[in-house]
């Protein structure tokens, strides 16, 4: 709990989501108060925080080239940044969940751009290179079999080339051929998570169509169904 | 899964996919429905749908239900 039990004084024009529990309530009514009651709040979640963004840093550690200090710096800055995002946006909390859960999500979100900004920083490759022979293999295609996807290959290239517009074929081939991280290209181009993610989302959708319509996606090359 | 398998399921796009920017409004709700064993597929389909398609956003959900669990175990 973020402060004394029982206190239930409410800061001045604060207005608690209806049906909030019993300690997500206290958490609004301390980190909404001032003086010792809400330092007390602020010091608790700071420490949740951390916590939170150290454990999931470790949960994504083994899939990303950093560790050691340099992965526990990014979880203090993860939480430093959570809190202020909580703190500033308590008057947007509606109560639809516990309020840690709410708070939760800010840090893995900052553990999350974080990481981006990182391989922002560090490209394993350049993020506007174009390694189309990585295709197969991106697909997991047997290479004993690889022959067999030269025809599909070729075709899904064809419509990559002529089927997208210049700002599609670019997102397609970061994210696709190069594996850039979504949210990389987000800070790289300047945008938002979620018009990458639409973009790519009509990319895959035309290119689906180009295939379909040229008789590739109704069958299995190799032979399976 | 072979390849052709998973160039195929790349490519498929659910038309129920609200979107990167509705799934993070919503995450919290959504990941406390899962840990408390609701049906929150059957709740909101086009935030499973994208959470099943997106992998920033499902990889986010992997960490916030990590989160709760970790905190009510």
């Amino acid at each position: 709990m973020p402060s004394r039990a029982g206190d239930r004084t409410v800061p001045k024009g604060l207005v608690l989501p209806a049906g909030l529990d019993a300690e997500s309530a206290e958490w609004v009514r301390a980190l909404a108060g001032a003086g010792r009651r809400r330092d007390a709040a602020l010091a608790r979640l700071h420490e949740l925080l951390v916590r939170i963004a150290r454990g999931e840093a470790a949960r994504r550690g083994p899939r990303l080239a950093i560790t050691g200090p340099e992965l526990d710096d990014l979880a203090y800055q993860a939480a430093a940044d959570a809190l202020v995002a909580v703190t500033g946006k308590l008057g947007q909390f509606r109560g639809e969940s516990r309020f840690t859960t709410w708070a939760y999500k800010f840090v893995i979100f900052e553990v999350s751009a974080k990481i981006a900004r990182h391989f922002w920083r560090h490209p394993a490759v350049p993020l506007d290179a174009e390694q189309w022979e990585r295709l197969p293999a991106r697909f997991g295609a047997d290479p004993a079999h690889q022959a067999e996807w030269g025809d599909l290959f070729a075709a899904l290239r064809r419509a990559v080339d002529t089927e997208l517009t210049p700002r599609q074929r670019e997102i397609f081939v970061a994210i696709v051929l190069n594996e850039v991280p979504l949210d990389t290209l987000v800070m790289h181009l300047g945008s938002s998570r979620n018009a990458i993610y639409k973009m790519l989302f009509d990319a895959r959708r035309k290119i689906r169509a180009a295939l379909a319509a040229n008789g590739y996606l109704n069958h299995d090359p190799a032979g399976r169904s | 899964m072979n390849g052709w398998q998973a160039l195929d399921r790349f490519l498929r796009t659910d038309p129920r996919d609200v979107g990167c920017g509705q799934a993070m409004e919503v995450l919290h709700v959504y990941a406390e429905l899962v840990a408390s064993g609701e049906p929150a597929e059957e709740r909101y389909p086009g935030i499973a749908a994208h959470l099943h398609a997106c992998g920033p956003c499902g990889e986010d959900f992997d960490g916030l239900l990590a989160a709760i669990r970790g905190e009510t175990h």
